[in-house]
């Protein structure tokens, strides 16, 4: 039977990769992520979880020790934040290069110059391009649950997973969660069979070099150049929206709980003005949308789930009857505007969606949003889209810009 | 006498069209490491002369499962491979690592020191060719003072060579050697040897190049030769702390018969630019390192 537990985000996480059965983990401490390891350590120490534990010397060996063990066939396991999740960088283009089904979690942080130890989602951001999925996670019941899920996308289609939750938000705060039963997990999610394993039994050269065009195998038979790889990773991103949403439909099935395939929507079937987000902000904003609603303003809320791949036709449907949009973020790009809010922007190019857009960067390194204050901003919003202001540069929430 | 001198493995894992260089020392060594490492053994290794040896996709001429891994993380790798293989209960596989000494001396020596620092249990292997050799040579803490090479241009490299041996010693390694491609069944003794050996295990191999040192193809045995027999190259074994000198190194030490450092800097171009204060400073770091030796081997 499943039992509620109240636990931090960050216990959540361990106990998503205990359930999940992994068989190697390799991590490296940093704020907010390690207790993660902390307790992952003490369940294989223990004997709770039959687990190789590698206390790697560096973010980018924890990425690399993940890398090998999965390239012989272990289910992986890795976590960091910021500076760590930086310094991964050429390995996590490497293991989506590879396609490895690694399962690794960012608890985001702001990155430095200058330090900062609290939250925002620069980090992972940060690692768009690099072929991951990514799913930001609003509550701890989904962070447990979406590691599961993540090794079922990630072993069905060979790309790698992040689930990124907010530093300190989400990783220490304790909430209630239920865990899953064991071995329902393990009838959801059975032992990793994968398609090629690295061993003496079939020697091959993994990963080598390849020149910009197609070449002859011994046989004569023409194998794909680095472009063909690549397209094929692209077109696996592409198809893995639809194994995101069934397997988020499969694990409601089987354990009672929907957080959404690729995006979650609050009161926002007759919203006039749409807040969106991503992770704990936007769930911050159910609450602000709950305020506007008391004051007349039906005001609602859309929850990007999943970053990578983007949910381009979710999006358009999800704002097909809005009059505005107001996006909230923990990140920018810097010298445009945020992420996500272009993402939004491009997935309307050619349709009849042709709405105001209001981008606010806010909570950067850990400074406190409030729902208030994100009411207050759609509020000047609506003000300004009276105004005939559709839009402006991107605002910075509770930052002193003078 | 070399203990397995009529008894090298005859099967060959290096075949035909491997693509490094005339003359490689690279490939001689590695061909020999194979041997003696045998079919259950798993090789990682960066970016490097050896990723060009092994081939391109989607054909390869080593029989050996090969996985190439990032610059920096060479030793990490194989700390991975080791992790998963004992998480499925395939002990009985040897990993290998292998890098070039920019990949071991400069950029994986924070992996290789976390390796060797948690015991994982592999043998790594530098083979230094005292450069960026791959990228067409560039300095590296491994090449040698007076040398010239393209970062190098004009003033040679001023500093001397970076004493790994030393820093991995300082790991407590059940084993550490060195050899030399010149050398090849002194090199195959010791991976025979470091196979069944548990624990982190690590190997240098000194492998001249043609095109980065400036010498004739033909002339990469000798030029091997001749580094072991000046000292600049010095071939030993620390078994669980205890030094031994190995093959010609321990003829020379016996017989005190070491040739001046001259005889091997006069056949490679890329010491033509070298003053005859850094020849002078060249033989007192030859010989400091050659008498600290002799005095370990006495005990």
């Amino acid at each position: 039977m499943a039992e509620v537990q109240i636990m931090t985000g960050n216990q959540a996480a361990a106990l998503g990769a205990k359930l999940s059965h992994v068989q190697v983990v390799a991590a490296y401490p940093i704020t907010p992520q390690t207790s993660v390891t902390e307790m992952l350590s003490q369940f294989i120490e223990s004997g709770e979880l039959k687990a190789e534990y590698i206390r790697v010397e560096s973010e980018h060996s924890a990425l690399a020790v993940c890398i090998s063990a999965s390239t012989v066939g272990a289910r992986v396991f890795t976590s960091t934040s910021s500076q760590g999740l930086l310094y991964m960088h050429e390995q996590i283009h490497w293991a989506a290069g590879a396609r490895l089904p690694i399962v690794m979690c960012c608890i985001n942080r702001g990155v430095g110059a200058p330090w900062t130890i609290f939250n925002d989602q620069q980090d992972s951001i940060a690692q768009r391009d690099t072929g991951w999925i990514q799913i930001y996670c609003r509550d701890n019941q989904e962070i447990i649950d979406s590691i599961i899920q993540a090794y079922r996308i990630a072993e069905s289609i060979y790309v790698p997973v992040m689930i990124c939750y907010d530093g300190f938000v989400m990783s220490h705060t304790m909430m209630p969660v239920e865990i899953p039963d064991a071995e329902a997990v393990s009838d959801f999610l059975p032992p990793y069979k994968p398609h090629t394993i690295l061993s003496p039994e079939a020697p091959m050269n993994i990963n080598p070099v390849l020149f910009p065009w197609r070449r002859a195998n011994s046989e004569g038979v023409l194998c794909d150049g680095y472009m063909e790889m690549r397209y094929k990773l692209q077109k696996s991103l592409d198809e893995s929206r639809d194994v995101i949403i069934s397997t988020s439909r499969q694990f409601a099935g089987a354990f009672g709980r929907d957080h959404g395939g690729m995006l979650w929507q609050y009161k926002a079937d007759d919203a006039e003005i749409i807040l969106v987000g991503m992770g704990s902000l936007a769930s911050e904003a159910t609450a602000a949308a709950g305020m506007l609603r008391a004051e007349g303003i039906r005001a609602g809320v859309v929850g990007i789930r999943v970053f990578r791949p983007f949910p381009k036709e979710d999006v358009r449907a999800a704002f097909r009857k809005t009059k505005a949009i107001c996006v909230f973020e923990k990140a920018i790009s810097y010298g445009y505007e945020g992420a996500l809010c272009s993402e939004i922007k491009a997935a309307f190019y050619g349709t009849e969606l042709r709405l105001p857009i209001h981008n606010y960067i806010c909570g950067l390194g850990g400074r406190d949003v409030k729902a208030r204050e994100l009411a207050e901003a759609v509020q000047s919003s609506l003000d300004a889209i009276a105004a005939g202001d559709t839009e402006p540069m991107p605002k910075w929430l509770n930052c002193f810009t003078e | 006498m070399p203990e397995n001198l009529f008894k090298v493995n005859i099967e060959e894992y290096m075949l035909p069209g491997q693509r490094a260089c005339q003359g490689c020392g690279l490939s001689l060594a590695y061909r020999y490491v194979l041997k003696a490492l045998r079919e259950n053994t798993i090789v990682t290794f960066p970016a490097c002369c050896l990723t060009v040896l092994h081939g391109l996709y989607p054909t390869t001429s080593v029989a050996i499962p090969a996985l190439n891994c990032t610059f920096a993380s060479t030793a990490a790798s194989a700390s991975g491979l080791v992790a998963g293989l004992n998480a499925l209960n395939r002990t009985d596989i040897t990993v290998v690592a292998i890098a070039g000494d920019g990949g071991t001396f400069d950029m994986g020596i924070q992996a290789l020191s976390g390796a060797a620092e948690r015991g994982t249990d592999f043998i790594y292997v530098c083979y230094d060719n005292e450069g960026y050799m791959n990228t067409g040579t560039q300095r590296s803490s491994a090449t040698p003072m007076g040398a010239l090479t393209s970062t190098t241009p004009v003033l040679t490299k001023q500093q001397p060579k970076k004493d790994m041996l030393r820093i991995m010693e300082a790991h407590d390694l059940p084993y550490l050697s060195t050899t030399s491609s010149a050398y090849p069944i002194d090199l195959y003794d010791k991976f025979v040897k470091a196979k069944r050996i548990k624990g982190s295990r690590y190997m240098q191999i000194a492998v001249p190049c043609p095109p980065g040192w400036g010498y004739a193809p033909k002339d990469t045995v000798r030029i091997g030769r001749l580094a072991v027999e000046t000292g600049i190259v010095i071939l030993f074994e620390i078994e669980d702390g205890k030094f031994r000198f190995t093959g010609r190194s321990k003829t020379l030490a016996e017989k005190g018969n070491k040739l001046p450092v001259i005889n091997y800097v006069e056949r490679q171009g890329r010491f033509r630019k070298m003053s005859i204060e850094q020849l002078r400073q060249l033989q007192r770091w030859v010989d400091t390192r050659w008498n600290e030796y002799l005095k370990r081997a006495e005990g």
